[in-house]
C-alpha cells in the first residue's frame, strides 16, 4: 500500500499506510493526525482538511481544480502548493507522498 | 421573561431546522393530523444538503440510487405539500419558554412568537454562521471593529472599509457599501472571484477609476488597541506584508455550523449533541424532542435516512403527547383511505 507522511505543524511526522482510492483526508483522520479537521466530511464544502503539499510532489498531485481553489478562498495563509486533502487521491504514484498540516484551519 | 407579545401564530409543532429530517417530520406529523411550523437560518429549505452539497450526489437514501442534495431537498418539499407547512426562513430561533398549559412559545431572533403544543429539534449540525478567518487576535475587534455581516449600513458610514473576500458577499457590499465609506479596499487571496460576473465587473470598473481599491492577498494580522483596529497587515500574492488603515474590516468566509441557543434551553448534552430516548426521540424537556444529526444515543448513526426512522417514532409520540386519550391506530399509507385523503391521493 502506498504510504503517505503527514508533518503535523509542531514538525512531528505520522507515516501511514493508505489504501488506493482513498482520500489523503480519509488517512488522515483514520491515523488521527492532529490538525486536519474535515469538518464538512470530504464533500469539498469547507476548507479545514488544508495541507501544503511538498514541493517535490506537487507535480505528481496535480494542482486544485476550480471548486477547491473556490474553496481555498477559505483557508488559513494559502501557499502555492495548498492543497485540500480530501480532493486528493491516494494511487500507486503518490507511494510515499509528503504533505505538511498548516498552522490552523479555517 | 414577561414579554407580553402576542403570539403571530399558532400551531401544533414547531420544528426547529428545515433540513431534511426536518422536512420530512412535516410528513410523519401530518399523517397524524399536526400542522407544523418550520423555522432555519438559511433563505430555503434543505440545510447541509442545499448550502453544503446542493450538486453532490448522495448514494444512501432507500430507493434512490443516486440523488443530489438538492434533489432530495425539491422530492421531500413536493412530499410534504399536502401538509401545507409554514416556514420562517432566515430566522434563528432565540428562545423557547414553557407556558404553565405545557405549550411553548417559540421567539425568533427577530422577536417573532410563535405558539405550539411541541417542539421538535431537527437543526442537524446547528445553524448555519459566518466563519470567523483564522487571523489571530480578531476576537478582540469583533462587534466593535469587525463585522460578519451587515445589519445596518450606517455602521459604516464614513469609514476606512476593508471588505474580504471574493464572493457574492463580499463583491455586493464592496459596491453597495462604496458611497457611504470613506474608502473601501477589497482585499481578495487571488485575482478570479466567485462572484457573480456582473459585479466582478462593476468592480473592476470602479478598480480602473481609481473609486476602489483591490488588494491581492491575505490578512495575517490586525492592529489597533482598544477593540478599534486602525490597519490590518496583508501578504500579498508576491509575499510582501503591508499595512492596509482601515477602521472596518468585513470578512466574509463562508458559514460554519454552531449549535448557537439550542445549548441554553435547558436540554441534556452530550458533547454539543442533544440525548434522546430511542423510543419516542424525546430530549428531558417533556413536549421537545430532537431528530437527526443533532440528537444522540447509544448506536447512534449520522444518517439522513436515520433522521426519517426517528421522525416516525418521534410524530407518534408527539401525538400522544398532544392527545394522551386518543387512539392512534397505525395505518399505511398504501391501504388507508383515510391517509390517503389527507395526501391528497
Amino acid at each position: 500500500m502506498p504510504k503517505i507522511t503527514f508533518v503535523a505543524h509542531d514538525g512531528t511526522n505520522f507515516e501511514v499506510e493508505a489504501e488506493n482510492g482513498s482520500t489523503v483526508m480519509e488517512n488522515a483522520i483514520k491515523n488521527a493526525v492532529p490538525g486536519i479537521e474535515a469538518e464538512c466530511g470530504g464533500a469539498c464544502a469547507c476548507a479545514t482538511c488544508h495541507v501544503y503539499v511538498d514541493d517535490a510532489w506537487t507535480d505528481k498531485t496535480g494542482g486544485p481544480e476550480a471548486m477547491e481553489e473556490d474553496m481555498l478562498d477559505f483557508a488559513y495563509d494559502v501557499q502555492p502548493t495548498s492543497r485540500l486533502s480530501c480532493q486528493i487521491k491516494v494511487t500507486d504514484e503518490l507511494d510515499g507522498l509528503v504533505v505538511k498540516v498548516p498552522e490552523r484551519q479555517a | 421573561m414577561s414579554d407580553k407579545t402576542t403570539p403571530i401564530a399558532e400551531t401544533d409543532v414547531v420544528i426547529v431546522g428545515a433540513g431534511p429530517v426536518g422536512l420530512f417530520a412535516v410528513f410523519e406529523l401530518g399523517l397524524l393530523d399536526l400542522k407544523c411550523h418550520l423555522i432555519d437560518i438559511l433563505d430555503r429549505p434543505g440545510g447541509q444538503c442545499a448550502e453544503l452539497y446542493p450538486e453532490k450526489p448522495i448514494y444512501d437514501i432507500p430507493a434512490w440510487p443516486e440523488i443530489s442534495g438538492q434533489g432530495l431537498t425539491d422530492r421531500l418539499m413536493e412530499q410534504i405539500a399536502p401538509f401545507d407547512p409554514v416556514f420562517h426562513f432566515n430566522r434563528m430561533v432565540a428562545g423557547v419558554e414553557k407556558q404553565n398549559d405545557g405549550s411553548f412559545i417559540v421567539t425568533t431572533d427577530e422577536n417573532e412568537k410563535i405558539q405550539a403544543k411541541v417542539v421538535v429539534i431537527a437543526a442537524g449540525g446547528g445553524s448555519f454562521q459566518p466563519k470567523r478567518p483564522p487571523v489571530p487576535g480578531i476576537e478582540e475587534y469583533e462587534d466593535t471593529s469587525v463585522f460578519y455581516s451587515v445589519r445596518r449600513t450606517e455602521e459604516f458610514k464614513g469609514h476606512d472599509l476593508l471588505i474580504v473576500g471574493g464572493g457574492d458577499s463580499a463583491l455586493d457590499w464592496t459596491l453597495n457599501l462604496l458611497p457611504l465609506a470613506n474608502s473601501v479596499t477589497l482585499l481578495h487571496r487571488r485575482d478570479s472571484f466567485r462572484a457573480a460576473p456582473d459585479s466582478v465587473n462593476k468592480m473592476k470598473a470602479l478598480v480602473e477609476k481609481g473609486e476602489l481599491s483591490l488588494q491581492l492577498g491575505q490578512v495575517t494580522g490586525l492592529n489597533g488597541s482598544g477593540g478599534q483596529v486602525e490597519s490590518a497587515t496583508i501578504k500579498t500574492s508576491e509575499g510582501e506584508m503591508v499595512d492596509v488603515k482601515c477602521t472596518r474590516i468585513l470578512p466574509f468566509f463562508g458559514l460554519t455550523m454552531k449549535l448557537g441557543p439550542i445549548a441554553d434551553w435547558g436540554l441534556n448534552l452530550n458533547e454539543n449533541l442533544i440525548s434522546v430516548d430511542t423510543e419516542k426521540f424525546a430530549t428531558n424537556e417533556p413536549g421537545i424532542y430532537a431528530i437527526g444529526d443533532i440528537n444522540t444515543y447509544p448506536g447512534k448513526l449520522k444518517l439522513i435516512l436515520s433522521g426519517f426512522h426517528e421522525a416516525a417514532l418521534m410524530a407518534h409520540a408527539a401525538k400522544k403527547h398532544i392527545d394522551p386519550d386518543e387512539r392512534i391506530v397505525f395505518q399505511y399509507t398504501t391501504s388507508s383511505t383515510k391517509l390517503q385523503k389527507k395526501l391528497g391521493v
